[in-house]
């Protein structure tokens, strides 16, 4: 059963991620990451890690790409005729890049060590993480939250110069 | 959560699904005849009288009528969009109840994180109106469907912090866990529920919630006056009644919710032979919700709309430094005690 749920939706995610570079219509690139990132939840949480797989929807499907769908309704961006063209000199970056990208996940996965992944039901839960945020991870949590206020604040003062 | 898959009783599953699904899609039924008939009574009219005793069989009429209907698709909308978007907002309406405890015994899954599950799926609910509006291909639509993608985005926002107080006293993201929290009583009398800890955070949670949904007074998004019926102008017959069983769908979801984290879920006086103690749990349950509903509908029939800026004004600059301020509140004395 987990494994048939895991394939399907394995392969949704990477279909939807094909599907967002093949679209041409900017909406439905990002419908189809939306559709993705369900999809990748499901696989959180095949993997035991109910917390990330929530946060994972109420964030990223459920506000950054909200706000995404928004501007291209609201600006009605045309379709992308000459996107290809434009978009020539990209894959000279693009697929160096890609490469480095899959040699890390490669890389990763060589040095995982299965043992400590021996009590899953632990590691996933809320309370683990907060335990494990504001503990070991606390000196880069707070730098990334205040990464986050720096950007915001950044943001007002674009938006509303003369505030 | 993936345990549920694997352990859990299947065939008491399915029944439990099919028994819930069952009565939600009957009670949105119903909820639109309560609806009709409250709003008639408060402006002193009969309501629906003709179809059945006191016009109960009118959602059975209006069901009849919507299957009947010519399904209209305008011409230039974006077709897949505009038939795939009433299910975008319906599934997740529904789906929300997989979570919700009707009683100690009756609950499809209780996830560790029912409550993120329940804004997760709230938070994708946005998608069914704001492709609608925008597939419709029309002014009126894509104005309500702009209209309520920034509502609702401004007001889940407050709806989401109201409810950390409350889960700073209880210490648990799971429903049931948070049913059960609130089981005891102080001095014997007064139930031990949360809006006595937390009456700002519930003020907030309510406000919040009637805007999530749609409703009067935040319902910009379908204002008759200036939009027609805003984002679902363009849709007809059970296209439009997926939208509707939605918006109710979501009230009810809203309720229940309110229920669970202030009013004490199932909790209150049991009495009775083993048998009425089984099924008195569902039954307080059920009442509570039935009171935000009425609560809900006494409202839009007597408060008028808000204008767009007061809505937007109000949610930034009111609920949200308000419920922040109780988080802080909250988990200070949290802290000290």
């Amino acid at each position: 059963m987990v494994q048939i749920l895991f394939f399907f939706f394995a392969a949704l995610a990477v279909g939807a991620a094909i599907n967002v570079l093949a679209q041409k219509h900017v909406l439905y690139s990002a419908l189809s990451l939306i559709l993705m990132l369900t999809a990748m939840s499901v696989l959180f949480v095949l993997l035991r890690a109910d917390f990330i797989a929530m946060i994972n929807v109420i964030v990223y499907a459920g506000a950054i790409m909200v706000l995404f769908t928004f501007v291209i309704m609201l600006l009605n961006i045309p379709r992308d005729e000459d996107g290809a063209d434009r978009l020539r000199w990209l894959k000279f970056i693009g697929i160096p890049l890609g490469l480095f990208f899959l040699f890390l996940i490669v890389a990763t996965l060589w040095n995982v060590d299965p043992v400590r992944l021996a009590q899953p039901e632990l590691v996933g839960s809320p309370q683990a993480i907060g335990r494990s945020l504001f503990t070991d991870y606390l000196l880069p949590f707070e730098a990334t939250s205040l990464l986050i206020l720096i950007a915001l604040m950044g943001a007002v003062v674009f938006a509303k110069k003369d505030l | 959560m993936i345990d549920y898959l694997t352990s859990s009783d299947f065939l008491w599953t399915v029944i439990k699904v099919v028994v819930i699904f069952g009565a939600v899609m009957n009670v949105v039924g119903l909820l639109s005849w309560v609806e009709r008939k409250m709003m008639a009574r408060v402006q002193m009219r009969p309501g629906p009288t003709r179809v059945g005793p006191f016009g109960l069989f009118q959602p059975l009429a209006d069901l009849i009528k919507f299957l009947f209907k010519e399904d209209v698709i305008p011409l230039n909308a974006n077709k897949f969009l505009y038939i795939i978007a009433p299910l975008v907002s319906l599934v997740p309406a529904f789906l929300t109840f997989a979570v919700v405890p009707f009683g100690p015994s009756f609950q499809v899954a209780d996830l560790s994180v029912g409550l993120l599950f329940v804004f997760a799926l709230t938070s994708l609910g946005v998608y069914g109106i704001a492709l609608g509006g925008w597939a419709s291909n029309s002014k009126y639509p894509l104005m309500g469907a702009m209209r309520s993608a920034a509502q609702m985005i401004s007001y889940e926002l407050s709806l989401t912090l109201s409810v950390v107080g409350v889960l700073l006293i209880a210490n648990t993201l799971s429903l049931r866990e948070l049913v059960v929290s609130q089981e005891s009583t102080w001095f014997g009398f007064i139930p031990k529920w949360n809006i006595f800890l937390q009456p700002v955070a519930f003020m907030v949670y309510v406000i919040s919630g009637t805007a999530e949904t749609n409703r009067l007074p935040f319902d910009l998004a379908e204002s008759e006056q200036e939009l027609v019926a805003g984002w679902h102008t363009e849709y007809s017959s059970m296209k439009f009644l997926m939208f509707m069983m939605a918006e109710y769908a979501n009230m009810i979801a809203v309720s229940a919710l309110a229920t669970i984290l202030f009013l004490g879920g199932w909790n209150g006086p049991m009495f009775g032979p083993a048998l009425l103690q089984m099924v008195l749990p569902t039954f307080w349950f059920v009442l509570k919700i039935g009171f935000f509903i009425f609560f809900y509908v006494l409202l839009r029939s007597t408060i008028p709309r808000f204008r767009y800026d007061q809505l937007m004004k109000f949610g930034w600059k009111v609920l949200l430094p308000l419920s922040l301020a109780n988080i802080l509140v909250t988990s200070f004395i949290v802290a000290i005690s």
